[in-house]
């Protein structure tokens, strides 16, 4: 059975090592759903979060093929560790002044907060995990989205007791 | 610490990693070390072709045990190398390769011979590198050798722009290497080492399977003892001919689509199979669900991913082989009235493994033409221990990996697990130049000796006398068997019938000795004169055009349902 799963990897900051993992997912025939990237605490260390639909022996598959490759520090499975989950969405929907308020009160309910605004149209940022920031998509949607990104998701450990 | 150019800094800290022979073609982009080559006490061999160098570099590293090492420029001189690559990462082979690059200024404006060769290999190199700091280049060269021959060794590339090889650093050799992200598993867990022991010791009926991990972690020995001290029938892939003496009365020869019956059946009827270094290749299970499907499975390979990733196994072992089984030796070692007592109840295994050996020996016939068994045959014969067998791709393959008697590890040079044709003539160059002592044969067919053929020159420069026996059936003979089997018949584009050329006269145009034989009363005699030149050798034997390679088990068919006559017979 599939399901989402969340991998956390470190790697080490040389040139390229996107390719090597982003390369990996593609030769093994695994689908990247999303992939965020950044600097941690480590100046030579980046951590990757990808998200990947595949079943549990899959994951445990991709978790081996990652940690062959020489760049990469540590490979985490956390889908089913305490985590805390985030993502960031910018949402650019059309609004006049007909409609301004309605989508005003939704987002308030999301903490959303509206970050641009013209005549026709209002760009909305959004936080959250990912079934936070698809259930606003789908609620503005009627409204018509002009334009849509998401940072995709990333994820940290909760520190236990 | 002297100051020398990066060009230098290579050549020094090849010869600091005991690297004697260098397999490469020069090019503009490598020019400066191909300057500082001229004058350095390493050993260059020119081949005729960068595919030629690495499958060289691969052959002598399998021959050898040591890392191969090739040069090729940038550009085309890079990209010829990829499948040479591919082949050695397929099989596990320690190669380092250099590659010329445009300068760093000229990186990623398409300059003249530019090729992103280290993008183009990230997904066949164990790792590689460009380097843009000629100061980076030392250490990078002694991770590269140490990443390429531990854990599960493999091929990396160190891309070298021109203007790196040109621009000068305070040079000194690292002599320790630390990459804290890798760090292959040496040592098997205890607590599965004692589940090996305790199944080893429960298990009625048997089986060792040994794949190409046992020869590269140089385990063969340990692995006849622990078959012997149990009394364990063994059964290797193509890639493990070698590491188990084929006359021991425990050897099954090799298993899967073109093994014998006996060790196919051995893998159906076992209740413990020991898989050690060896990956569960399609070629091996066949059909995977019902591959050994009354045993226990037993893994061990230093490569974690391996574990689990075509079959699940019940005890799992990461660990280099030979680590993994001096303890499951020790281990068994205490347990000595226990393994007195496991004889006896062996005993009806034993004979019914004999029994399948004697029900459904390796044959063939004999006719008025030869047949290419015969000849392999006649190789081991004449040449026996002192040699080294090359082979290509196909039936000729095949064939040598049924019918040569294989004793020693690092005797058989092959390409398994990729299939490159054209592999053989270059790799036998390679291991020749590796074992000088040894009497390398290339066995080869008519269809795959034209991929590389233009070696022979270089066997001829560089005087090595390697020897080349085609087995020539006019046919590309291994896709014919399948139009045979498989496609109704229909030839597609095998006939090579009126394209091959005059094998004889091809030799005398290198500069070989060549000769031809299709009678098989003189084919003894012939072959004792190839085998037995001073130089290098080529002999075209003009084989039976229908010989199938047999016995077969269809791709993906179960291993107990083998071919092995023609229509019907099965």
């Amino acid at each position: 059975m599939t399901a989402k799963r969340t991998i956390s990897i470190l790697v080490t900051n040389h040139p390229g090592v996107l390719a090597r993992v982003a390369g990996l997912f593609s030769r093994r025939g695994y689908n990247i759903d999303s992939i965020a990237v950044g600097r941690t605490e480590e100046p030579l260390v980046s951590r990757m979060t990808i998200v990947l639909e595949a079943d549990k022996a899959t994951g445990e598959q991709l978790i081996k093929q990652l940690n062959k490759l020489v760049d990469t520090v540590k490979v985490s499975d956390v889908t089913d560790d305490a985590t805390v989950e985030r993502e960031l969405a910018l949402i650019k929907v059309a609004a006049d002044s007909s409609n301004r308020s309605e989508i005003l009160q939704i987002i308030s309910i999301f903490r959303a907060k509206i970050v641009d605004v013209s005549e026709k149209a209002a760009i909305i940022e959004a936080t959250g995990d990912e079934s936070k920031i698809s259930a606003l998509i789908e609620l503005l949607r009627p409204y018509g989205i002009k334009e849509l990104v998401r940072t995709g998701k990333i994820a940290m450990v909760r520190t236990g007791n | 610490m002297r100051t020398i150019t990066g060009a230098q800094a290579v050549v020094e800290s090849l010869i600091a990693e005991g690297v004697e022979v260098v397999f490469g073609y020069p090019g503009g982009a490598v020019l400066p070390l191909y300057d500082v080559l001229y004058s350095s006490p390493l050993r260059h061999i020119l081949t005729r072709h960068e595919q030629g160098a690495i499958h060289a570099a691969d052959g002598y590293a399998r021959a050898t045990g040591k890392v191969g090492v090739c040069i090729a420029t940038s550009g085309p001189g890079a990209t010829n190398l990829v499948t040479g690559i591919a082949n050695a990462y397929m099989d596990s082979i320690p190669v380092v390769a250099f590659t010329g690059q445009v300068a760093t200024n000229a990186i990623g404006t398409d300059a003249f011979q530019e090729a992103d060769i280290t993008g183009i290999t990230l997904p066949i190199t164990k790792h590689n590198w460009l380097v843009k700091d000629v100061r980076e280049l030392p250490s990078i060269i002694k991770k590269a050798f140490h990443i390429a021959s531990t854990g599960r060794p493999g091929p990396v590339l160190i891309d070298l722009p021109k203007d790196v090889q040109t621009a000068t650093l305070d040079y000194s050799y690292p002599e320790e290497v630390d990459i804290p992200s890798y760090k292959p598993t040496y040592h098997g867990h205890p607590r599965q080492i004692a589940q090996v022991v305790r199944a080893l010791l429960k298990a009625e009926k048997p089986l060792l399977y040994l794949g190409g991990g046992v020869i590269s972690s140089g385990a063969s020995e340990l692995v006849r003892r622990i078959a012997e001290l149990l009394g364990i029938p063994v059964t290797t892939t193509m890639m493990g001919l070698g590491a188990f003496p084929s006359s021991h009365e425990l050897s099954l020869g090799m298993l899967g689509m073109h093994g014998t019956a006996a060790a196919n059946l051995a893998v159906t009827g076992t209740d413990l199979l020991v898989a050690v270094g060896a990956r569960f290749d399609d070629r091996v299970t066949g059909k995977i669900s019902t591959f050994a499907p009354n045993a226990k499975i037993i893994h061990i390979d230093i490569d974690p991913a391996e574990i689990g990733k075509n079959l699940t196994s019940h005890i799992p072992v990461v660990g280099d082989v030979k680590l993994v089984l001096t303890e499951v030796l020790a281990g068994l070692e205490v347990n000595k009235a226990k393994v007195e007592k496991l004889a006896g109840r062996r005993q009806s295994w034993v004979e019914q493994v004999k029994k399948w050996q004697e029900e459904y020996p390796m044959t063939y016939q004999l006719g008025e033409q030869i047949k290419p068994q015969q000849v392999i045959q006649l190789i081991s014969e004449l040449v026996g221990d002192k040699a080294v067998i090359a082979t290509e791709v196909g039936q000729n393959q095949m064939w040598t990996a049924q019918y040569y008697p294989f004793e020693e590890p690092r005797t058989l040079i092959s390409s398994g697990g990729l299939g490159t044709m054209g592999f053989g003539l270059p790799a036998a160059i390679g291991a020749q130049v590796g074992r000088p002592d040894k009497i390398v044969v290339d066995i080869a067919g008519d269809g795959s000796i034209l991929m590389n053929s233009q070696e022979m020159a270089t066997a001829k420069c560089e005087n090595i006398p390697v020897k080349v026996v085609i087995l020539n059936n006019s046919y590309l003979g291994m896709v014919r068997q399948w139009q045979e089997f498989f496609f109704d018949c229909r030839y597609s584009c095998v006939n090579l019938e009126g394209g091959t050329p005059d094998f004889v006269k091809l030799a005398e145009a290198y500069g070989w000795l060549g000769r031809r034989v299709s009678d098989p009363a003189q084919l003894k005699d012939v072959l004792a004169e190839v085998l037995n030149h001073p130089g290098p050798a080529m002999l075209d034997v003009v084989i039976d055009r229908g010989e199938n390679v047999l016995p077969m088990v269809p791709p993906g068919g179960e291993l107990s349902k083998m071919i092995f006559g023609k229509e019907g017979d099965k």
